[in-house]
């Protein structure tokens, strides 16, 4: 109801950006229909009582002031009755005022968690193939500034609603002092609210202008910042400051625009009800004179134009807020809106240790490429124990093979399974007990070194001291300030890339998988260290007491320790065998597996 | 952060010693910004006058007078209008353009900290001193300071006027608004408080919520969705109880506003009928209280949020300030500095030294001479100080002590720009700017015609390589040019180096390559750059040190071997040992 009367009120400006935001709120209001209606109760206190206030006024004036001037002695009863007016309406502001902020901000924020949890429980379950086709920063944007700026018009709304009473009340309390006066409120009160409404209306551009170019400004130096030893090593210092200056020029003079305008409707907004105040005025002198009117009339209509100016601007605010408010809704909505997820199966893998992975007539396209597989018809197997390496240039899909096997995503055909049941058919939870992927790059939590590497898991510090040794690790863990407890991440300690992919390989064997995949896990190690850590994990699974292990290689010295390499070509498997037997058989094998030494051998042969 | 009141009004005048483009004609704006502030106090005044000039006694309302009275106040509320306007606009302007100055000149200071400073602090930080510190600043001083102005001015404009209609009201009006005067510091400190917990509480939620988005594939793999999750719907209900937090005390604020206001109206009326009646006032006075006490409760319900922002603001322009007060520990000597011999260059390290602020030293007493022409290789553990020999080199850090010179000239002598143009330093990863491979070739020369670019590209052998590149020249290559593979970002940032040509070369070489082929193309391209010039190469393959003129082997942050490869290997020390483990990690299986 609430929301209608608004929308007739903003006719003149009403257009499908204006409705929409206006769905939006509606939206906002079923969600929190109980807070949303208190607030809104407050806030029509808080309106009703600042008319109210005005009207005390009034009513002293005739009542209490005047008759005790033109007698010469107070009329202390009503004077009692004028103070004990004044502090109630002021007591019964108060209370409206603080409930309208208080339950307001409660309202906002309670909308604003709902969606970031949504949204978030919406990550969590959307398939990493989905993932795959966001950029981060937009998916960040859309669990943060996106849900606040979807919401923000909740905080001026109760506000904005309040003062609807307040206009209301305010023209019925005119009415009843004064029929002509009243008319002076009706042509200011509409008219501030159109300035108001024009104002927002010219400022929207102007702002999203300035908005836009200080992203711009700001790219501009995390780019420059990023880049900064290219730019001191080629001595570019001036050009790149030359290059900040600009944008930062425009966004200057995009600022002193948005000033400008603002510089031109403030005075007019401010000085309208002063204007209204003189009418008042000059008109009940008039009415005064001829007797039609009261003096305390007078003042309380003049009185009231003071106090009502000031609320009518959350009018402007709220339309203010209402395309940021669409735009925030409609990304919010595309996260939510996405029912896509991955179905998992029921079953637990039967037995333990190593196990045998199975890989038949694999396809896969990018979903933003469908038609051009990545993954052509690929079969393999790794018996249960066995190392095997895969080995191809960029491009042809490894990484994505990688994904398909520990089931990240499903293939478009064909069929991946452990110890020969198929993996859909394993319960999320069997699923991860089995296999354990070591991404390409390293993610750290926020959390301390132990919790990233034991998770979820409850696991004793000696079973990760020990598997700290094994990755060769637990020297520089120890070294840390606080060792296991030391906070890791954005805010904590910083560490290198080789020691970042270290906790990631711990991370991976403290849960004693079935099944290791590595997606070239261990290019920022030393080649020394490399290969003292991928040996006693080759060894340990060669007895038996290890897991069945994929890894993605390039190091000659590295895919030297695999039982059996896969070599891609183009997504499909061009040959497979030995490290020795692909050497000498294949050509293309020897190309990229050579790479790094031709120049050597080149030296040699000379 | 609560500070001493004069740290933060310090803070203000060294900031705005820093953007004079402020203070020009900051007298005028203000003297018009308290002007136009004066409008409050006009409709008092008329209201006190109409009555006791008629509205008061319908027997004697002078309607003419009274339409005087308001012709004059039409005539100064449109005058004010205009201050109004005027002075809104002078501060928006004055004010854009000093922050911007502040902001290019901040941004030209952190390009001139030495890597060493970059490096301790963290980058986002930086970037946050050129863009959200300084809209901070920008907010305070056309809002929140502008208001704290214009709110004192009304307030004391209001009392000014008060004092002159009775002096006895204008105590009953200050009696009741005093205690809530002295009790805004405490409410501003409880403020402050509570936003501190909530910019904390929103630290941590957004580094948890990137947890299911930048770590996606790490929860889906580990099947930790759970833990995620608890971690998350944790942060977020922190972060909203602070927030409720923080918002109870401005409700509280405004709330008291009012009921001191009510109160001053009780006051008021009770003692203005008091003293009306022993003929001290008029009636149009008390009514005209009333309406002035309305002036004081719209700054007193802003004076929490006002002060809040302003300690928000300090803070940031004390950042600002504390970073261009941060002095370039390598200090361009500019234009004034020596020049390099033109051609061939050499270089010596004497007796160079070198220990990051506090620490140990990391490089002890170097000694070395390097030829024109000379290709050294670099060879050491992680850790040995080979990184900190080429930084010093390319004057990317300073020596603690001992100097290092190219051509016979210590290079600390040496301007910048001179310098750049005579040594370069070719970073590990090649990074690009995010535009077309024609502008990021041109961050090399930035006069090279696209002709010029095309033969760069050619001589270093990379013409197939050009070829198969969709757009050619106009190829955009992406944030950080991650269009390209790791490895042709290596082969534009060589172009790039080849373009700048100069005379010294410094190459961190790549450890990992993520294509060999590539990786193979970028060697031989490498080859043929460094042809004819002096060059110094941090090896991470052994074929670099194998090439190599002269190997220069690095241990715990001493010169420990000096030879070439072929007498380093027979001598059976450092160099040999990790030959011999490089060997092995080559051709193991092959």
């Amino acid at each position: 109801m609430s929301a209608d009367a608004l929308d007739t009120l903003s006719t003149p400006q009403a257009d499908r950006l204006t409705r929409r935001g206006f769905a939006v709120m509606g939206v906002g209001i079923r969600r929190e229909p109980a807070m949303f209606t208190l607030a809104v109760v407050f806030s029509l206190l808080f309106g009703v009582m600042t008319v109210a206030d005005a009207w005390v006024l009034g009513w002293a004036t005739d009542a209490v002031i005047r008759p005790s001037f033109e007698r010469g002695e107070i009329l202390t009863g009503a004077m009692w009755g004028g103070i004990g007016l004044f502090l109630g309406a002021a007591l019964l502001r108060m209370i409206g005022v603080i409930g309208r902020r208080l339950i307001g901000g409660v309202v906002f924020y309670r909308l604003v968690r709902g969606d970031r949890l949504r949204v978030t429980r919406k990550y969590l379950q959307l398939p990493l193939r989905w993932h795959h086709r966001h950029p981060t920063g937009q998916l960040l944007s859309n669990a943060n500034a996106d849900v606040e700026a979807t919401w923000s018009v909740f905080m001026p709304l109760p506000m904005a609603i309040g003062v609807v009473a307040m206009l209301v009340a305010a023209i019925g309390t005119m009415a009843a002092a004064d029929p002509v006066l009243t008319l002076v409120g009706l042509v200011v009160f509409p008219l501030l609210f159109v300035v108001n409404a024009v104002y927002q209306r010219w400022q929207g551009p102007r702002l999203a202008r300035a908005q836009s170019l200080r992203g711009d400004v700001s790219t501009v130096a995390h780019e420059s910042f990023d880049g900064a030893l290219v730019v001191k090593s080629l001595g570019r210092e001036a050009d790149e400051t030359a290059r900040f200056g600009r944008i930062s020029e425009q966004l200057r003079d995009a600022n002193i625009a948005v000033g400008r305008m603002r510089a031109l409707f403030d005075p007019v907004i401010e000085a309208l009800p002063n204007f209204g105040v003189l009418l008042v005025i000059l008109i009940g002198a008039s009415r005064i004179s001829t007797g039609a009117a009261e003096p305390g009339d007078v003042v309380q209509v003049a009185f009231l134009f003071t106090v009502v100016a000031m609320p009518v601007r959350a009018f402007g605010w709220v339309l203010g807020e209402l395309p940021r408010a669409v735009v925030g809704w409609q990304r919010v909505r595309h996260v939510l809106d996405d029912d896509a997820h991955m179905p998992y199966g029921d079953q637990l893998l039967p037995g333990g240790g190593a196990l045998r992975l199975d890989v038949e007539h694999l396809e896969y396209s990018h979903p933003d490429a469908p038609g051009v597989p990545v993954v052509r018809d690929v079969s393999f197997t790794v018996p249960a124990g066995r190392v095997t390496a895969l080995v191809g240039s960029t491009g042809s899909g490894k990484s994505t093979l990688t994904s398909l096997v520990t089931r990240l995503v499903d293939p478009d055909a064909g069929e991946v399974r452990y110890d020969g049941l198929p993996v859909t058919t394993l319960s999320q939870q069997g699923l991860t007990e089995a296999v354990a992927l070591v991404p390409q790059s390293t993610f750290l939590f926020d959390d301390t070194v132990r919790a990233n590497i034991v998770l979820d898991r409850d696991v004793s510090d000696e079973r990760v001291w020990e598997v700290l040794r094994d990755v060769q690790a637990d020297g520089f863990v120890a070294a840390l300030p606080e060792g296991l407890d030391t906070q890791l991440g954005e805010r904590g300690t910083s560490l290198s890339g080789g020691q970042r992919q270290r906790i990631a390989l711990a991370r991976a064997l403290v849960r004693s998988p079935r099944l290791l995949v590595m997606d070239d896990a261990t290019s920022a190690l030393d080649p020394e260290v490399e290969q003292r850590i991928l040996r006693a994990l080759a060894r340990r699974s060669e007895s038996g007491a290890g897991p069945t292990v994929l890894v993605v290689a390039y190091r000659k010295a590295t895919i030297g320790l695999a039982d059996e390499v896969i070599f891609l070509v183009d997504g499909r498997i061009a040959d497979r065998g030995p490290h020795q037997d692909l050497r000498e058989r294949s050509s293309a094998y020897r190309n990229i597996v050579d790479a790094y030494d031709q120049a050597r051998e080149e030296v040699d042969h000379e | 952060m609560s500070e001493p009141r004069e740290g933060g009004l310090a803070v203000i005048r060294r900031g705005l010693k820093l953007s004079p483009s402020i203070t020009d004609g900051l007298a005028v704006t203000l003297l018009l910004a308290l002007v136009s502030t004066a409008g409050g106090a006009v409709i008092p005044i008329v209201v006190r006058n109409a009555i006791d000039d008629g509205l008061g006694d319908p027997s004697g309302v002078d309607t003419g007078q009274i339409a005087g009275y308001i012709g004059l106040a039409a005539v100064v509320i449109v005058a004010i209008m205009l201050t109004g306007w005027w002075s809104k606009v002078r501060i928006f302007t004055s004010t854009e353009r000093g922050l911007t100055e502040l902001r290019v000149q901040a941004f030209r200071h952190v390009h001139d900290l030495s890597m060493l400073t970059q490096n301790t602090q963290r980058r986002g930080a930086l970037v946050s001193r050129v863009t959200s510190d300084v809209d901070q600043i920008s907010q305070f001083l056309q809002f929140t300071g502008m208001m704290m102005i214009t709110s004192v001015g009304q307030m004391i404009v209001a009392t000014v006027v008060m004092a002159a209609l009775s002096w006895q009201l204008t105590l009953v009006v200050l009696v009741a608004f005093i205690p809530l005067a002295l009790a805004l510091k405490y409410f501003a400190a409880a403020m402050s408080r509570a936003y501190d917990r909530v910019r904390h509480s929103v630290g941590e939620m957004l580094a948890v919520i990137a947890e299911p988005v930048v770590g996606a594939s790490v929860v889906r793999s580990y099947g930790i969705e759970a833990r995620t999750q608890d971690r998350i719907d944790h942060a977020v209900r922190t972060n909203y109880r602070n927030n409720i937090r923080a918002q109870s005390i401005t409700a509280g604020t405004f709330g008291s506003a009012i009921i001191v206001g009510g109160l001053a109206n009780a006051g008021v009326l009770g003692i203005g009928l008091w003293l009306g009646m022993l003929d001290q006032l008029s009636m149009g006075t008390v009514i005209a209280f009333i309406f002035l006490v309305g002036l004081f409760t719209g700054p007193a319900q802003q004076a929490t949020q006002v002060i809040s922002d302003a300690q928000n603001a300090i803070s940031s322009w004390r950042r600002v300030i504390e970073l261009l007060e941060t002095p370039a520990d390598v200090v361009d000597p500019g234009d004034t500095g020596r020049r390099l011999p033109e051609g061939e260059l050499g270089a010596r390290f004497d007796r160079v030294t070198f220990a990051y602020p506090g620490g140990p030293p990391v490089l002890h007493e170097i000694d070395v001479e390097i030829a024109p022409r000379e290709r050294v290789a670099i060879v050491g553990e992680t850790g040995s100080g080979k990184t900190t020999f080429a930084k010093l080199l390319t004057r990317l850090m300073d020596p603690v002590e001992g100097s290092v010179l190219l051509g016979g000239v210590d290079i600390a002598q040496v301007g910048f720009t001179e310098l750049r143009r005579h040594v370069l330093m070719v970073p590990q990863e090649g990074f690009l700017f995010d535009a077309t491979l024609a502008e990021n070739l041109r961050y090399g020369r930035s006069d090279a015609t696209d002709a010029e670019l095309k033969e760069a590209i050619a001589a270093l052998g990379l013409a197939d390589w050009y070829a198969g590149l969709p757009r050619g020249l106009r190829t955009p290559v992406g944030q950080r040019g991650e269009s390209l593979s790791a490895g042709e970002r290596q082969l534009v940032a060589l172009v790039r180096s080849a373009l700048a040509d100069p005379a010294f070369l410094v190459l961190d070489e790549a450890t990992s390559a993520v294509d060999p082929q590539t990786e193979l193309r970028a060697t031989r391209a490498l080859d043929r750059l460094l042809e004819g010039r002096t060059s110094v190469t941090i090896a991470h393959r052994l074929s670099t040190a194998e090439n190599a003129d002269r190997v220069l082997v690095f241990d715990a942050g001493r010169l420990v071997e000096d030879g070439h490869h072929r007498d380093l290997v027979k001598a059976d020390g450092v160099y040999a040992r990790l030959h011999a483990s490089w060997v092995a990690q080559a051709s193991l299986g092959a």
